[in-house]
């Protein structure tokens, strides 16, 4: 994840909240966010002038992206609302081939003449690239779309709920984890919709309507005498749903072992902050991990991480070429291990599939932002690697004919580049419960919910901490650890998972702030798994006194 | 994009007030002109650049506070903006943390504008790629990187006669250098007001040379050695101190400067006492605006003397509560160092570790600041004062307080960015005992 966006969150527990505006975006009124924008046939023709201009001016390919991207957050902490926020980024990005290499200019003059001059710099630039380029952008064929639309399939538009309905739900969870000895709570209530219109020299006029909404706390407990504090961040997950999210219903809360209560499709934020106060004081006294090795079963809530750093990362092919080498890093998968057909990423009982159409994800659109058709593949199979995310000018790289479709810009003034799609972890087979799977582990750890996470630029090794931490002796939970954090390899970590619930226990989690590229951009992720097992892990201890 | 001077922002700023009807109003204005080219496998990937100008209107009644913001600038659009300011004021909750705006400031005057910087053109930034390109061919190494300049104007205006204005340029530069093979990977940071004094070929051979001298790592164990963190090392884990010193959280007990029954490490000896941090924005090697978001002076202030935490940062209104004064979060932080180059560091080192660059750094429990991540791009052995060979990557769990205690001794002070924040630093390599590896990665 993107370490500015990271401090942001980790500031809510400091109290010290930033806000996560998107460059170049206004602060507008919440009745704002409702406006419809744009229609569809003054977008096409503003489309028209960007990719007529481009070729008149020698690009044998462009692409623009019309986009307007609305935000909300409601910021609370304790007894008060700290800020509410609507902003709003409207512009256009222009991307072109030319003498072979790519150019790219953004603009928020959303004229026929922003945009002409706009497409003249993007072809200007790629002109003055070309002297360095060594080989031409080979594009994979895609089909002209014509003229269609794609819509998040929402129930309830959370912008049109008003902005106090928030604030109050908030405060109220808020006061409920107060009542229960809090010492302090920071919420946050954070929309997104990004309505895009993508048009192509290919024939493709694609107008998309994507909503994403996260409702987030954290709850902090801190005992006076011995100065000892303990977090207990939310239970929620960021969602490519509306507001219904909030809905809470009691199908989609699940009776957890430990005694806690996780949440599927829909979220109880009030009585999330409720037991979240109880367990960050359980923490305070909870027995510090003894280090060793461990049969650890994860929960899907705290395994889409892991997915997401160890597996979801490495296999971006951008990575696995060098693109990102100076920054976020390269690829332990190398080319030759996918071409062996042999690779052993995992065990047989782990398998990757990677999507941009799962319904409630946050990767789910119709086409992603280089108008390609939207579609679900495998990464893993039975536990060897089978293939990598790539885009357009990626594949044939890979001996293959057909993008992935998982390209994507953060806004219309940043290049859209192969971003992560949705990566999710197969349920097993085999009919399995959680509690099945602890009543077979004789010394092991439970761990509840993302915690500290660090992998290296090749993703090789990694560590992992959690939020909740259950000992597991001889088939039964034995009650809470603390202090504990796990250490392994990627290849042996999947090699040692011996069982993955079954589909009944399959849930999704994410992020919205999965960092990568210079400048950074932030793409919004889910990773979904039904809990799983691995036997024999490192787990170290994190305690230290100053 | 030409940025406004002076007295045209004064002159916009003030008819943008002229339209105000609430009890309080505050405008900034930013103006941004940035530019940027990154490359990768000895090729220019992308490049960019935008200008833009913001404009924020804060718009108080009372405790309500409402903001809205726009970026054009003809009269009826500036009008527009004050009104929905207060719009938004009226509707929303009272802040019971809301502090009335300053009234007018004295700053120092600003050095943080160089014309040089605000001069870059798209061919100054193609011409250093190529220099790097040309270290790659002539050293068969793979160039991966990235430069980004920015020049920025802000001003802050409000209705109480604060008048605020700065401008200011910067550069940051990054470069790896991989072997072909990919066995050897080296990487060297750089960031600068002054364009002038960046010297990407430089640079780029430094990278290459820790990228070319770094493959064949050899595996030794994992456990506590004593290491030399070259600054850009040491900034990613310095800055986890400097993030945390609000006042706030020390006070409310959910900090490592949070001690037992409410109290705080205020005033208390924190670490070695050859440390001496703080914030100057005058200083010629790390000029920062004279004044903070908020329009309180930044003046020269000492975080921690000889080992002692002197100075907390406290928001207007904690510092009200608490009876304080109200010292803003620094711009920029420099760390006093001592005479010694690393070269120098090495030489006087039985048996250490040379950390180039650490990499993916996460808290893993703000109590201690316990922080982990792993080293990158050039980690090597040291014995009997000499590099005897280049080691495979660690893992490290290590608290920077506890690193701080752990001193030997600090080199020469440089400028250096953390590849974590973007942030620039001036601090010393430091050589630390007992810092804590504990696991290897076969990463390169």
């Amino acid at each position: 994840m993107k370490r500015r966006d990271f401090i942001q969150m980790a500031g809510m527990g400091a109290g010290a909240l930033m806000l996560p505006v998107t460059s170049l975006a206004n602060i507008v009124s919440p009745e704002a966010l409702l406006e419809p924008g744009l229609d569809v046939a003054q977008k096409k023709r503003l489309a028209d002038v960007a990719l007529n201009t481009a070729k008149s001016n020698g690009a044998t390919y462009a692409d623009v992206r019309i986009g307007r991207y609305l935000n909300q957050f409601v910021i609370t902490r304790e007894n008060k609302v700290q800020s509410i926020r609507n902003t709003e980024s409207f512009g256009v990005g222009v991307r072109v081939i030319a003498n072979g290499t790519w150019g790219f200019a953004a603009t928020n003059e959303v004229t026929p003449d922003g945009i002409k001059k706009a497409t003249e710099r993007a072809v200007a630039i790629a002109k003055a690239n070309s002297k360095f380029q060594k080989e031409p952008v080979k594009l994979a064929a895609e089909k002209g779309y014509g003229e269609v639309t794609w819509k998040t399939p929402i129930q309830k538009n959370g912008f049109e709920v008003p902005v106090k309905d928030k604030a109050d739900l908030l405060l109220n969870a808020n006061a409920k984890a107060m009542e229960k000895g809090a010492s302090f709570i920071n919420s946050i209530m954070f929309l997104v919709n990004e309505q895009k219109y993508f048009a192509s020299t290919e024939g493709s006029y694609i107008d998309q309507d994507i909503h994403r909404t996260w409702p987030n706390f954290q709850v902090t407990m801190i005992d006076k005498a011995s100065g000892q504090f303990k977090t207990r961040s939310a239970f929620s997950a960021p969602v490519g749903m509306g507001y219904e999210y909030l809905d809470g219903k009691a199908q989609d809360k699940i009776q957890g072992p430990g005694g806690i209560i996780l949440y599927n499709k829909s979220y109880d934020i009030v009585e999330d902050a409720t037991m979240a106060a109880e367990q960050a004081k359980q923490l305070i006294s909870a027995k510090s991990v003894e280090p060793g090795k461990y049969d650890l079963v994860l929960e899907p809530s705290h395994m889409w991480l892991t997915i997401h750093e160890s597996v979801g990362h490495p296999l971006e092919l951008d990575r696995v070429l060098g693109y990102e080498a100076n920054y976020a890093g390269t690829s332990f998968a190398t080319l030759d291990k996918q071409q062996s057909g042999k690779f052993q990423y995992g065990s047989k009982a782990v398998n990757f599939v990677a999507d941009k159409i799962q319904p409630g994800s946050l990767g789910a659109v119709g086409f992603d932002d280089e108008g390609v058709k939207t579609k679900q593949w495998d990464l893993v199979k039975d536990g060897v690697l089978v293939n990598y995310q790539a885009i357009r000018d990626q594949v044939h790289i890979l001996g293959q004919g057909e993008s992935h479709g998982c390209c994507y810009s953060q806004s219309w003034r940043d290049v859209q580049f192969q971003r992560m799609a949705n990566v999710s972890l197969q349920p097993g087979k085999a009919q399995l419960t959680p509690d099945q799977m602890i009543s077979g582990v004789e010394k092991g750890i439970y761990i509840v919910k993302d915690g500290s996470f660090s992998i290296d630029q090749q993703r090789y090794n990694f560590q992992f901490g959690g939020v909740l931490f259950f000992e597991i002796k001889n088939g039964k939970i034995a009650g809470m650890l603390k202090d504990v954090a796990y250490q392994s390899n990627t290849q042996e970590f999947w090699n040692s998972c011996v069982q993955v619930c079954d589909e009944r226990d399959y849930r999704m989690n994410g992020a919205f702030n999965d960092g990568k590229g210079q400048p950074a951009q932030s793409n919004a992720v889910s990773h979904g798994s039904a809990t799983a097992r691995f036997n024999g892990v490192n787990v170290i201890n994190t305690g230290r006194t100053l | 994009m030409a940025l406004l001077t002076k007295d045209e922002a004064q002159a916009l700023l003030k008819k943008v007030l002229s339209y105000s009807k609430a009890d309080e109003c505050e405008v900034n204005l930013t103006g941004t002109n940035t530019g940027n080219i990154r490359y990768a496998r000895n090729s220019v990937s992308t490049s960019g650049g935008i200008s833009t100008y913001t404009l924020v209107v804060q718009s108080a009644y009372g405790k309500k506070l409402g903001t809205a913001t726009i970026n054009e600038f003809d009269d009826a659009s500036l009008e527009k903006v004050v009104r929905r300011s207060e719009e938004l004021a009226q509707l929303a909750p009272e802040n019971p943390e809301y502090v009335s705006v300053l009234g007018p400031q004295k700053y120092a005057e600003p050095i943080t504008y160089v014309p040089a910087t605000a001069a870059i053109t798209p061919k100054m930034r193609a011409d250093a790629v190529a220099q790097s390109l040309q270290v790659a061919k002539e050293t068969k190494t793979v160039a991966a990187g990235f430069m980004e300049d920015t020049t920025t104007v802000n001003v802050m205006m409000n209705s109480k006669g604060l008048f605020a204005y700065n401008t200011s340029t910067g550069v940051n530069f990054s470069i790896t250098m991989r072997t072909e093979d990919g066995k050897g990977s080296g990487y060297a940071t750089r960031g600068y007001n002054d364009i002038t004094k960046l010297d990407a070929k430089k640079a780029s051979q430094i990278a290459a040379d820790k990228g070319v001298k770094s493959a064949t790592a050899r595996a030794i164990e994992p456990g506590k050695y004593t290491v030399i963190l070259e600054p850009a090392a040491a900034a990613v884990l310095m800055e986890n101190i400097f993030f945390g010193l609000d006042a706030r959280q020390a006070d409310e007990g959910r900090s490592f400067l949070s001690t037992t029954g409410g109290k705080t490490r205020l005033g208390e000896k924190l670490v070695d006492e050859r440390v001496n941090i703080y914030s100057d924005p005058l200083n010629p090697d790390l000029p920062t605006s004279t004044w903070a978001a908020d329009g309180r002076p930044q003046e020269k202030v000492s975080w921690i003397e000889k080992g002692v935490v002197k100075n907390l940062t406290f928001s207007r209104y904690w510092a009200e509560k608490k009876g304080v004064k109200a010292v803003p979060p620094p711009a920029g932080v420099i760390m006093e160092g001592g005479t010694k180059s690393v070269e120098e560091l090495i030489k006087g080192t039985k048996k250490g570790i040379l950390v180039t660059r650490l990499w993916y750094i996460r808290p893993v429990d703000p109590q201690t600041l316990l922080l982990t991540g792993l080293t990158r791009d050039g980690t090597f052995y040291i014995e009997n004062g000499e590099i005897k060979y280049p080691i495979k990557n660690f893992r490290f769990n290590e608290s920077p307080v506890i690193m701080l205690n752990n001193l030997e001794e600090l080199g020469k002070v440089e400028r250096t960015v953390s590849v974590e924040s973007n942030t620039n630093y001036l601090l010393p390599p430091m050589k630390i005992r007992d810092f804590t590896f504990s696991s290897l990665s076969d990463a390169v």
